[in-house]
């Protein structure tokens, strides 16, 4: 589904993020991706996403050369993708509810669905009291579930998480993770990145390793150990 | 939990698919606008003086022209014909005048019978003058052409010149020019420099507002920047992002357009008995209610234009993720 052929990425400052890497991730996997800060893990995402494109080598996303795609099909793989970035990017002047449901609205779903599944995403998330508030006036904890709930509504194929729990206590943390766990085993694909030891310790599923931009592990059920 | 129901997606047709968006856009748009009121104001006024501007250049226009015609007409040569010529003998010089020259206004024959009535009915009150008349005995006046040319000095000369030299001058008794030609030459000078002059000036303000217009609203969007970079992040097309901030600049200019055409009414109203005192014969009102359709195409177009235009440009540039 997403293949990734020695793909380095340098940025125009001169800082290698990504050296060399490759690996596959096929349809229906929860895959960690698991490295300090630093490593590169966010600039792994937004190479799927199209954000960045590689410097050498290539991105995949469903046999689309990332780098050579056309425009509106990288915005139609980006509607294929719940992302939940680590920087969140809400948009400021639209409300909590607005939020989520600019995400149903871009996907061009109906009024009626939209009535009806922002404000479920948004109890289950724990922010119904929060609808009609702005980002600004949201803490760091509330933002990132805004965040979440906004990449589950639309019910994408493919839910990537950049540090979903950076915000969050133990116990909400427990529950994101579960629930990513359970969107996966409704079929669909999950990509965690995170550098919480022990989320990834407990979840025993693939985990690929990078350090300052090298994959120095690739490995079912891994375990973090740097 | 969230339960994950599978949904599949329900693909409604084009067109309703396409009016939905239009809907959202809209609703956006207004959302925006009540959002930032502030800068939302300060649009529309931007936008306001510079329709104002275009619109008194047009006012400008209307009274220079005027003034020109009004000038034009009082140029004119009347040529006297010999007493006993043929009423048929001056319409043929007429026509021939006609031929010689085709930027000629307009050519009167006035009889004489016809001379002599209009000194009568203009001097009526005066009975000296009256009395004069009938010691002179029948009637004194001549025949004659009167020629309205379009003010032009060059012309001018010339029809001068062809009334004293052609085979028919032996038919003229005397020609009378209202303006001596370096007159002429001024005033058609004057007018065509104001006319230059008031258009440059305008198009300069218009010009300095129309930038000002542009800076306004790509502070409005500069605003939205991360806005528009995160809504390109979730897949947002191109149109669905831009289409708000175009929309938004389709209500400034309406918005600024009822504000200008309300105001050209009623100043023009206000000041059309002022305006008159200067200028005899030319009612500023009247001119706008006759022009009213170029006002509204001329306010609309250049606000909506504008507003549009300046989204376009500035939230291209933020298009690019
Ligand atoms: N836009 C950028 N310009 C220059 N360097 C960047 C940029 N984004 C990230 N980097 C650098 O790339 C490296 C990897 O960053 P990142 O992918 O954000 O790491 P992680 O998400 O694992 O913490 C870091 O050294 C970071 O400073
Ligand atoms: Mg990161």
């Amino acid at each position: 589904m997403i293949k990734f052929d020695n793909v380095t990425k340098i940025f125009p400052d001169g800082t290698v993020a990504l050296d060399n890497i490759s690996f596959e991730i096929k349809k229906g996997e929860f895959i960690c991706v698991v490295g300090k800060s630093g490593a590169g893990k966010t600039t792994l995402v937004h190479l799927i996403l199209g954000l960045e494109l590689a410097t050498s080598g290539n991105v995949y996303f469903e046999d689309v050369k990332l780098n050579d795609a056309d425009p509106l099909k990288i915005q139609e793989i980006r509607r294929k993708i719940g992302c939940i970035h680590q920087d969140y990017k809400l948009l400021p002047k639209k409300t909590v509810y607005e939020n989520v449901a600019y995400i149903m609205q871009v996907e061009g779903k109906d009024n009626a669905e939209i009535e009806k599944e922002v404000p479920r995403v948004l109890d289950v998330i724990g922010l119904k009291d929060k609808v009609n508030n702005f980002p600004s006036e949201l803490s760091g904890g509330e933002k990132q579930r805004l965040a979440i709930a906004r990449a589950l509504v639309n019910h994408p194929e493919i839910i990537i998480a950049d540090e979903p729990t950076g915000n969050l206590d133990p116990y909400n943390s427990y529950e994101v993770i579960s629930l990513l766990q359970k969107i996966n085993q409704a079929g669909r694909t999950v990509i965690l990145a995170t550098h919480d030891r022990e989320i990834i310790n407990k979840l025993g599923k693939r985990v690929i390793t990078i350090e300052k931009g090298e994959i120095l592990r690739d490995e079912q059920a891994g375990r973090f150990i740097i | 939990m969230y339960e994950f129901v599978n949904s599949h997606k329900t693909r409604n047709s084009l067109m309703f698919h396409m009016f939905t968006n239009f809907k959202r856009i809209l609703g956006f748009a207004f959302n925006d606008f009540n959002r930032n009121k502030g800068i939302s104001i300060a649009a529309v006024f931007v936008l306001t003086i510079t329709i104002l501007l275009v619109t008194s250049l047009f006012f400008f226009h209307g009274i220079t022209s005027y003034l020109t015609t009004q000038i034009q007409n009082k140029i004119d040569i009347t040529a006297y014909f010999v007493d006993d010529t043929s009423e048929a003998d001056i319409l043929g010089v007429k026509d021939e005048i006609l031929k010689m020259s085709s930027s000629i206004k307009n050519i009167e024959y006035i009889s004489k019978d016809q001379a002599l009535a209009f000194f009568n009915e203009k001097h009526q009150d005066n009975p000296i003058l009256a009395k004069a008349l009938q010691e002179v005995g029948g009637n004194p006046f001549l025949p004659s052409l009167n020629i309205t040319t379009n003010g032009d000095p060059v012309q001018y000369a010339s029809i001068a010149d062809v009334l004293q030299t052609s085979d028919f001058s032996k038919l003229i008794n005397k020609v009378d020019f209202s303006q001596k030609k370096d007159t002429i030459e001024k005033i058609y000078s004057i007018t065509k420099n104001i006319n230059i002059f008031g258009l440059i000036l305008g198009i300069i303000l218009i010009l300095i507002a129309i930038s000002v217009v542009f800076s306004t609203i790509k502070l409005v969007i500069e605003n939205s920047r991360d806005e528009i970079s995160t809504m390109k992040t979730v897949g947002a097309s191109d149109w669905f992002i831009r289409g708000p901030f175009v929309m938004q600049g389709i209500i400034y200019g309406i918005i600024a357009f009822l504000i200008c055409i309300f105001i050209s009414a009623v100043s023009a109203y206000l000041l059309a008995s002022k305006i008159q005192i200067m200028l005899p014969g030319f009612n500023i009102f009247s001119y706008f209610l006759t022009n009213w359709w170029i006002f509204v195409l001329i306010q609309l177009g250049f606000g909506i234009g504008v507003g549009v235009i300046s989204a376009m440009i500035v939230v291209k540039r933020h298009l690019e993720v």
